[in-house]
């Protein structure tokens, strides 16, 4: 059933459809929160949400702006459903996801609504193929209501920069902890590993550092195996702001590039380590 | 029972070697069977390797320089070994920069395949590198089970896309199902289709076109077929990958026979060689 044949009648039934000349401008990001296997779309007249949590404790959201979409129609205010990521990441890349300049893959995303399932028709070469992944009820997203103006410090890097210290990150430590003060050490990633304590510290004049607002010295740690994901996101971004609130949450907001230079957001929330005190 | 041969065009080398290490991905074991005129790697449809069954044939005067055989005997002109087909692709692999290899069958502890690799050299010297790989002889009253399977009467043959495309699409249908229909028409469409609790995937190929067969197979059953009619066949997705990605020959011709509900007829052709691979029906 090729895309052309796919009459306007039939497009009538779909609350949503959604249509990219290369589908990477999707997958990519979309592999950015690949962590868990659910995922939580929810489209609204501004675009796609995809959010993938774990253990009520992080929280991933990838932002696809209906312009990015060659063309975005929804029908309802909100569409909502669950759908198997790892399911849909292996049917959007069903031609391999070739990164050959010239050889894309168009993609037409369609749903008709609660109980239907979600369809995809993928194109290359003239080859075809259908998917219909079945969804799911979908489960409300934790509110972890960060709200701006409750943060206390927010820097903004080139990501080249973060890339470069999380990939030298001690993995046998169980836990980051990230300074953040007006006075030094200004940004500071500590580990405390098996063969000692690490400290990478970031200048506030660097030329890394796109921008520094830091109100208060703020000490948080978070758990390594929630932040590991979010290397992922921080492969593909080309810049990466980072922020705590007053209850110590994290956000890290992801600028991401796609292939046609076009900007999307991936963000991820992640709840402090609490020390747990025994007296 | 005498074999020895000798190769020397790197070419040559190159192609064969190719050859083996597609056999080499399918199976571990195999038969080489050696005749005057051919060379044939055969797999037979036993239970324990799924019932797949595989028969390539190379023209020995394509590859070979020197090629001499004695069989059992002299009405019986031929010899048949088992073999891992990996030792040879090991030892081939050695072998790739060689000026000349020989291959002849030799009785040392066990009965083997040596291979001696005559490499370059900077002095006057040269180097050999000889790899004994174990084989078993087969006895003649055994021949019967590795003779040349015969064209089963199909349903719809066609031809295969582009195998790269095909590969892509079987690996990712891999990860999300154990089993794939794949089904043709003799309109040249293919379809490749799985489907499970969380999802169901078609890939359409098209404008693939079907092989004259003509007369020279009685495809009586495709003769009267209604065109557009698909015919099927369920397979086992690992048996299908493990042809694709094996596959190094880069075939100039690549079909497909479907005997609806019973197998899938697979061939790819290569100026000299010629590899069939039938991959039988799962309920």
């Amino acid at each position: 059933m090729p895309l052309s044949t796919q009459s306007q009648q039939e497009d009538q039934q779909y609350v949503l459809v959604a249509t990219l000349d290369n589908v990477r401008n999707l997958s990519n990001i979309l592999k950015a929160i690949t962590f868990k296997d659910h995922a939580i779309f929810n489209a609204t007249q501004n675009g796609l949400k995809v959010t993938v949590e774990d253990s009520k404790c992080l929280q991933a959201n990838a932002f696809i702006q209906a312009d990015i979409f060659q063309e975005f129609v929804i029908k309802e205010d909100s569409v909502g459903f669950q759908v198997n990521l790892t399911v849909l990441l292996d049917c959007l890349t069903i031609f391999g996801g070739s990164t050959v300049p010239g050889v894309t893959t168009a993609l037409r995303m369609c749903y008709s609504g609660y109980g239907f399932p979600l369809t995809l028709f993928l194109e290359e070469g003239g080859v075809v193929t259908v998917c219909k992944i079945n969804t799911q009820e979908p489960e409300e997203p934790i509110d972890f209501d960060f709200c701006s103006t409750n943060v206390t410090n927010k820097v903004i890097l080139q990501s080249d920069s973060l890339r470069e210290a999380f990939s030298e990150l001690d993995m046998t430590s169980e836990i980051l902890q990230i300074t953040m003060s007006p006075s030094e050490p200004f940004f500071r990633l500590s580990t405390f590993g098996n063969s000692g304590n690490a400290h990478y510290d970031y200048p506030k004049d660097s030329d890394m550092m796109e921008l520094f607002q830091c109100t208060k010295t703020q000490t948080n740690r978070y758990k390594m195996s929630l932040l590991k994901p979010s290397t992922k996101a921080l492969a593909l971004s080309c810049k990466v702001s980072v922020r705590t609130d007053s209850r110590g949450f994290l956000s890290l907001q992801y600028l991401v590039r796609n292939d046609d230079g076009q900007i999307c957001f991936v963000e991820y929330y992640c709840s402090p380590d609490e020390e747990v005190n025994d007296e | 029972m005498k074999f020895r041969s000798k190769m020397t065009d790197v070419g040559c080398l190159n192609h064969f070697t190719r050859v083996v290490n597609t056999i080499a991905k399918l199976n571990k074991t195999c038969i080489l069977r050696l005749t005057p005129d051919n060379l044939y790697f055969v797999l037979s449809g036993k239970v324990a390797n799924g019932g797949v069954s595989m028969w390539c044939e190379l023209l020995q005067v394509n590859f070979f320089d020197e090629y001499q055989i004695e069989g059992v005997s002299p009405d019986a002109n031929e010899i048949c070994l088992e073999v891992a087909p990996d030792n040879l692709s090991r030892a081939l692999k050695t072998a790739q920069t060689a000026k000349s290899v020989k291959i002849k069958l030799t009785k040392k502890h066990c009965p083997c395949l040596t291979i001696a690799a005559e490499l370059p050299s900077l002095s006057s010297v040269s180097r050999v590198v000889t790899h004994d790989i174990p084989v078993e002889v087969i006895p003649r009253r055994l021949w019967h089970d590795f003779k040349e399977p015969t064209m089963p009467d199909f349903d719809v043959s066609i031809y295969l896309p582009p195998l790269k495309t095909m590969k892509n699409v079987v690996d990712r249908m891999k990860n999300l199902s154990n089993y794939l229909v794949i089904e043709a028409n003799l309109s040249g469409e293919m379809n490749l289709k799985i489907e499970t609790d969380l999802v169901s995937v078609t890939t359409h190929f098209k404008d693939l076109g079907n092989p004259p067969w003509g007369d020279d197979a009685s495809q009586s059953k495709s003769q009267s077929r209604d065109l557009e009619a698909m015919a099927y066949t369920r397979v086992d997705i690992r048996k299908l990958q493990q042809f694709l990605a094996g596959q190094q020959v880069n075939p100039s011709k690549a079909m497909c026979n479907i005997v609806h509900k019973r197998i899938v007829h697979l061939i790819l052709l290569h100026e000299d060689v010629s590899l069939q691979y039938f991959i039988p029906a799962v309920a």
